[in-house]
């Protein structure tokens, strides 16, 4: 065991230090993919969060329950719905995207949406609860509320968007899905580690998920030096 | 306690560009509950244009409920309130500023939080950065422009608290306690920053504990005893003679229940 994992350093740094095309191809591919989903998500969720932390009315807790609960929704779920969507037969059909990193980003999307919302909305709240009678006191409307409050957690939302990256780019089950696994097309990190591993290339697969690792350690790392300097700024 | 003249209070109606007047502010059988329990009322008190008046009594009587009421920030369950005859609108709310015991400051620099209050008035361009001044020198922090808020002493917060509703122009300003947490020093920066807005016509609502301000403040004294007005005098009345046995029991420094 202990051999195995000194190879798959071993090799994980080979790959890294010869900048390999074929690995550079699929760090990128998983990065634009993943980066991109949770771009879009946060476009979605920041102001669905805000919404659902300033605004009362029928319905809202429901909301609440509904956007909670679709934290945990399964992977291979939401890749099989997004595949029976972008199908052949399927509504979204004739847009040609199934198999395509397109399609990737979609799945990885609707996982990440609902995480960014959901946390966003908790960090919204609790500021709203601290700025309310300011804010009613100077006459904002809800929406100029919400404007205020996303700037004023800038720093938080960005560890919120985090969460939803490390969700994106460590999943597996809905873009072998949707995206096919296919080489030089739709093949990221996770599928590689999945294909490696069921042709039993533990080595290969070890050194890819180190390499995935790293990816995620470094993101984490610039995400948080963001946040580090907002708080030392007391901004935060 | 030497003149502080502001540079942009102005007078009454003049302030807003001579609009219909807003005040007297008139409450008529004023009333909060909250669950299923009378917290305030019925009251009826009139606020006049121009004067300080000063809301006193003893914790939960009733005066930051009253304060929240009167500037629309609670809804009453029962009772009237009537600007210069009228139900107050958003017109109305944009000609009134309020100042909290705990400066609620934003995450944002001093000017950020002076910026973000004039923009959500609508005051951008030369007015906006001609008022941003103002406000840093009246509140003696334009050496702290660029500070986060968050940072600044106790002080210093409530300061650029008060700086910030004065910069709206407001022609009737609430603080429930500004100077609770203060020091003497600190306290007495507060009242000349109200002293000078005062001066420039702006009408002072102030809710206070501290009978010695009331004394330096106050036009009229509004007394309050378990959600009810039990005293509305002249300031000098009041202290000289006060009626109600609660008033003198709380000017002598007795309990009051």
């Amino acid at each position: 065991m202990t051999q195995e994992f000194a190879a798959a350093f071993s090799l994980a740094w080979q790959l890294l230090a010869s900048a390999d095309p074929a690995l550079r191809e699929i760090v990128l591919r998983s990065l634009a993919v993943s980066l991109s989903a949770v771009s879009l998500a946060c476009l979605v969720a920041l102001p669905l969060g805000a919404a659902l932390a300033v605004t009362r009315g029928p319905g809202r807790t429901a909301l609440v329950l509904l956007l909670n609960a679709s934290m945990g929704l399964p992977p291979v779920v939401v890749g099989l719905l997004v595949y029976l969507l972008l199908s052949r037969s399927g509504p979204l059909g004739a847009l040609g995207l199934l198999y395509t990193p397109s399609a990737m980003i979609i799945a990885q999307t609707v996982l990440v949406t609902p995480i960014v919302a959901a946390l966003a909305r908790q960090i919204i709240a609790d500021l709203h609860a601290e700025y309310d009678e300011q804010l009613r006191s100077l006459g904002l409307t809800p929406l100029a509320t919400m404007r205020t409050l996303l700037w004023d957690a800038r720093f938080s939302l960005l560890t919120v968007a985090l969460a939803g990256f490390g969700r994106a780019i460590a999943e597996v089950g809905a873009v072998i899905i949707v995206g096919g696994n296919i080489n030089h097309v739709t093949r990221v990190m996770t599928t590689t580690i999945a294909l490696e591993t069921s042709r039993g290339n533990l080595g290969l697969a070890l050194a890819l998920g180190l390499i995935l690792i790293l990816l995620a350690l470094l993101v984490n790392g610039a995400v948080m030096a963001l946040r580090f300097s907002g708080l030392k700024a007391a901004y935060a | 306690m030497p003149e502080l003249a502001l540079p942009f209070v102005t007078t009454g109606a003049a302030a807003a560009g001579g609009a219909q007047a807003i005040l007297p502010l008139v409450a008529t059988g004023l009333a909060y509950d909250a669950g299923g329990q009378r917290r305030l009322g019925p009251l009826d008190l009139t606020i006049e244009p121009g004067r300080r008046t000063v809301l006193m009594g003893p914790n939960g009587s009733g005066k930051s409920l009253t304060l929240r009421l009167l500037h629309g920030l609670l809804q009453p369950g029962a009772g009237r309130i009537a600007w210069a005859g009228r139900p107050a609108d958003q017109a109305i709310a944009r000609r009134q500023a309020m100042v909290f015991q705990r400066p609620i400051l934003l995450r944002r620099s001093v000017q950020g939080n002076l910026r973000h209050a004039l923009q959500s008035r609508g005051i951008h361009g030369a007015a906006q950065t001609a008022r941003l001044a103002a406000a840093l020198a009246m509140a003696d922090l334009a050496g702290f422009a660029d500070q986060p808020a968050r940072r600044l002493s106790g002080g210093e917060q409530q300061r650029l608290a008060v700086a910030r509703a004065l910069s709206l122009q407001p022609e009737i300003l609430f603080l429930d306690e500004p100077t609770a947490s203060l020091d003497p020093q600190s306290t007495w920066q507060i009242e000349r920053l109200l002293q000078a807005a005062h001066a420039g016509g702006t009408t002072i609502v102030l809710v206070t504990h501290d009978p010695g301000q009331a004394r330096r403040l106050a036009d009229t004294v509004v007394f309050l005893h378990r959600g009810r007005i039990v005293e509305q005098t002249p300031a000098a009345q009041f202290f000289e003679q006060p009626a109600s046995p609660q008033a003198q029991d709380f000017l002598a420094g007795r309990i009051v229940l």
